[in-house]
């Protein structure tokens, strides 16, 4: 019994002095601002910043590789918080929300052919452009859904995706998955926006979707600025986005929307 | 000897017994300026203009190119977007016929090809728009060219129609031995080749037969008959089958001294320098339980499929399907606008109750595909790395040595869509290497 126990209490003398020893001979020297910056990031590892994760990022920004506001996800207050840290000031960019340019559902837009294959946008696009009869148009398979880590996406039942604005972290992983391009992060305050990607000539884009942009350039004039048709479709330059919310109106197939970003939270 | 691998599908050959008959002249055809792999030509007549048949449409972009010509004379209505087989628009010359069927006096017959110079005789196969028409439509000419370092020492003519459903092949053995031997011989002489070697699957020992009778004296050739099993009309399984030589992998058949070459390109290429004719005719099956009245055709290029199945009665109540090409490798269509190309072999049309309407079940690993797989490549492994996402892995597994057959997919248990899943693989990983060699 005594025999035993001494033995015991050795084992664990020893092994507690070697654990000591290696825990000072092997330590890795880490900045303390790291583990205090990766206290204030989200902690979703989504790697929106371009870094492959959160820790990661962390020790890019106290490296000076990245930029303290580098963090999609947190926003402005994250981006002062980091600043704080590392004792830089910050200007505060304006949050960005996801926008699929595409309302054309199933009762809009009609399908092409019976797709019978992979739930996946990317395959479906291999063949022929995919099953949508509008070729620049949401297939409605999810991969922006799959994409998203922060449950942003919805597939409504018309087959088609939308952007959860509210739940929206602008980690611009959607935009990179989806085949069709028709994602892109657009300021959250503008009010105006063309929901419609698709460059065919008027008569073509009418067949192809009852809410295609037709490039009538009603828009355009309406605006003065701001709104232009380019390609065979209307464009918001975000920098000088129009304000008029009556241009709207003007839209003769409702391819222009007024939609209200903002999220409550910030 | 055999090659590994493969699967025995229900082969469907109702139509071999159905002689090949000849579509009357229609008033439109749509001619895609690509027709085969390579650079698209580009278009060397205006809207308006008088075309005659056999006139070339597009000249040529490069090497790997070859012209596309007009399949009746007639006036060229529009140079425009037309539904294209492969699935998307592509610029097509529309054609309105004139009724007249005249044929363009430009054509230059070389006529004998035995008192031809090889290099003319590859010439007059490019200008008459020759390509491989088993439905790669790999332009003639190139495979005619092998570099000096790769000898070619053994032609192999591909009879082996090894796609369900399909008769083109087998009915053009029958009817037109003289000319598929002539053209043979013919191909054989612009590379120099002495071994000459006929394979025919076993389930056409007529089509066989009937070449050897028509083969002329100064052809050596061996004639071959395989084993039915798809897919021996593949290329490189071919090459194993006959010659027990193995393509490299990643390689081509002029790796190993070989060169094949499809049954309706050797009559093409004997019209082409017999009569000076250019590729606007082929030879194809419009078959399946879909269509009222199956045929073998021979129809003009740039014909519309939706004329091809009202020469053919319609297509049945319960159509759900039209496929260019067999079922194994063929590829769905999304209108009847399409016209039919160089390298339609088939028009399939299946009623709902052939096709399944499925969702794929996860892996079990049973490995049935792995024992199916004529490249010896793992595709239950392939399978989940594709669907995880993990493309540069999948390269690791050889993807890009997949001939893409479907012997995968077909006695797959839980009905995976595996070539689909490769055919994304294959273009993320084209788009990876693209992305890399820019940066």
């Amino acid at each position: 019994m005594l025999v035993a126990t001494a033995v015991l209490a050795g084992l664990g003398l020893v092994s507690g002095l070697g654990l000591g020893w290696a825990a000072r001979f092997f330590a890795v020297e880490t900045d303390p601002r790291q583990e205090a910056l990766l206290e204030l990031l989200p902690g979703a590892n989504c790697g929106g910043c371009g870094c492959a994760g959160c820790n990661d990022f962390a020790g890019a920004v106290v490296s000076g590789a990245a930029p303290v506001d580098g963090c999609p996800v947190g926003g402005g207050s994250t981006a002062q918080a980091v600043a704080g840290v590392m004792g830089l000031s910050v200007e505060l960019k304006e949050r960005r929300v996801a926008l699929i340019h595409c309302q054309g559902g199933n009762d809009l837009a009609p399908r092409r052919y019976l797709y019978n294959g992979l739930a996946s946008c990317a395959s479906a696009a291999q063949l022929g452009g995919g099953d949508k009869s509008c070729l620049q148009g949401c297939l409605g398979l999810g991969d922006c859904q799959g994409a998203c880590r922060f449950g942003a996406i919805a597939i409504l039942p018309s087959g088609i995706a939308q952007i959860l604005a509210e739940r929206c972290t602008a980690c611009g992983k959607c935009v990179g998955a989806c085949p069709k391009g028709i994602i892109d992060l657009v300021p959250e305050r503008a009010r105006i926006h063309v929901l419609c990607s698709n460059t065919d000539r008027g008569p073509q884009a009418r067949k192809a979707c009852q809410v295609a942009c037709i490039a009538c350039k009603k828009c355009e004039k309406a605006a003065g600025g701001g709104i232009a048709v380019t390609d065979f479709l209307a464009r918001v330059d975000y920098a000088l986005a129009p304000t008029d919310e009556a241009l709207v109106e003007q839209c003769p197939n409702g391819s222009i929307r007024v939609l209200d970003l903002r999220s409550k939270r910030h | 000897m055999r090659f590994k691998g493969g699967v025995h599908p229900d082969y469907h050959k109702e139509t071999a017994g159905l002689a090949i008959e000849t579509l009357p002249l229609l008033p439109r055809y749509a001619v895609p300026l690509s027709q085969h792999l390579g650079a698209p030509g580009t278009p060397l007549v205006t809207k308006g203009q008088q075309v005659a048949k056999g006139e070339p449409l597009s000249q040529p972009q490069g090497f790997v190119s070859v012209p596309v010509h007009a399949p009746t004379s007639g006036a060229v209505k529009a140079i425009k977007d037309w539904p294209h087989p492969l699935g998307r628009s592509l610029p097509a010359v529309e054609i309105e016929a004139d009724g007249e069927d005249r044929l363009w006096d430009g054509l230059a017959p070389l006529g004998d090809w035995r008192q031809q110079a090889p290099a003319a005789l590859r010439d007059a196969l490019k200008a008459a728009g020759l390509v491989g028409m088993g439905g790669a439509t790999f332009p003639t000419h190139v495979k005619l060219s092998p570099p000096a370092d790769k000898p070619i020492d053994t032609f192999i003519l591909n009879g082996a129609e090894c796609e369900p459903y399909l008769t083109s092949d087998h009915r053009a053995m029958l009817e037109q031995a003289p000319a598929v031997m002539e053209g043979l011989g013919l191909m054989a002489r612009v590379l120099g080749v002495k071994r000459i070697i006929i394979g025919v699957e076993a389930n056409k020992p007529d089509a066989l037969e009937a070449l050897r009778k028509a083969c002329p004296p100064d052809v050596a050739a061996e004639f071959v008959l395989l084993e039915a099993k798809y897919p021996q009309g593949s290329e490189k399984h071919l090459i194993v089958a006959l010659t027990g030589r193995r393509v490299p992998a990643g390689g081509l058949p002029m790796d190993v001294g070989c060169l094949v070459q499809n049954v309706g390109t050797a009559v093409a290429a004997c019209e082409a320098v017999g009569q000076g004719l250019p590729l606007i005719e082929r030879v194809t099956t419009v078959t399946g339980e879909g269509i009222a009245r199956p045929a073998n055709l021979r129809l003009r290029v740039g014909t519309l499929l939706a004329d091809v199945i009202a020469h053919c009665g319609g297509l049945g109540p319960r159509i759900a399907k039209v496929i260019f090409g067999g079922p194994m490798m063929g590829l769905g269509q999304f209108s009847l606008e399409v016209p039919v190309i160089k390298g339609t072999s088939g028009i399939l049309c299946l009623p709902a109750e052939r096709i399944t309407q499925y969702l794929a079940d996860p892996c079990i690993r049973c490995g049935t595909c792995v024992d199916a797989c004529p490249m010896g490549l793992v595709p239950s492994a392939m399978g989940v790395l594709a669907e995880r996402g993990r493309f540069a892995d999948l390269a690791d597994y050889r993807v890009g040595d997949c001939i893409e057959c479907g012997s995968c997919a077909y006695v797959c248990p839980s009905f995976r869509p595996l070539v689909q899943l490769f055919r994304r693989g294959k273009a993320e990983l084209r788009a990876l290497e693209s992305r890399s060699g820019a940066a």
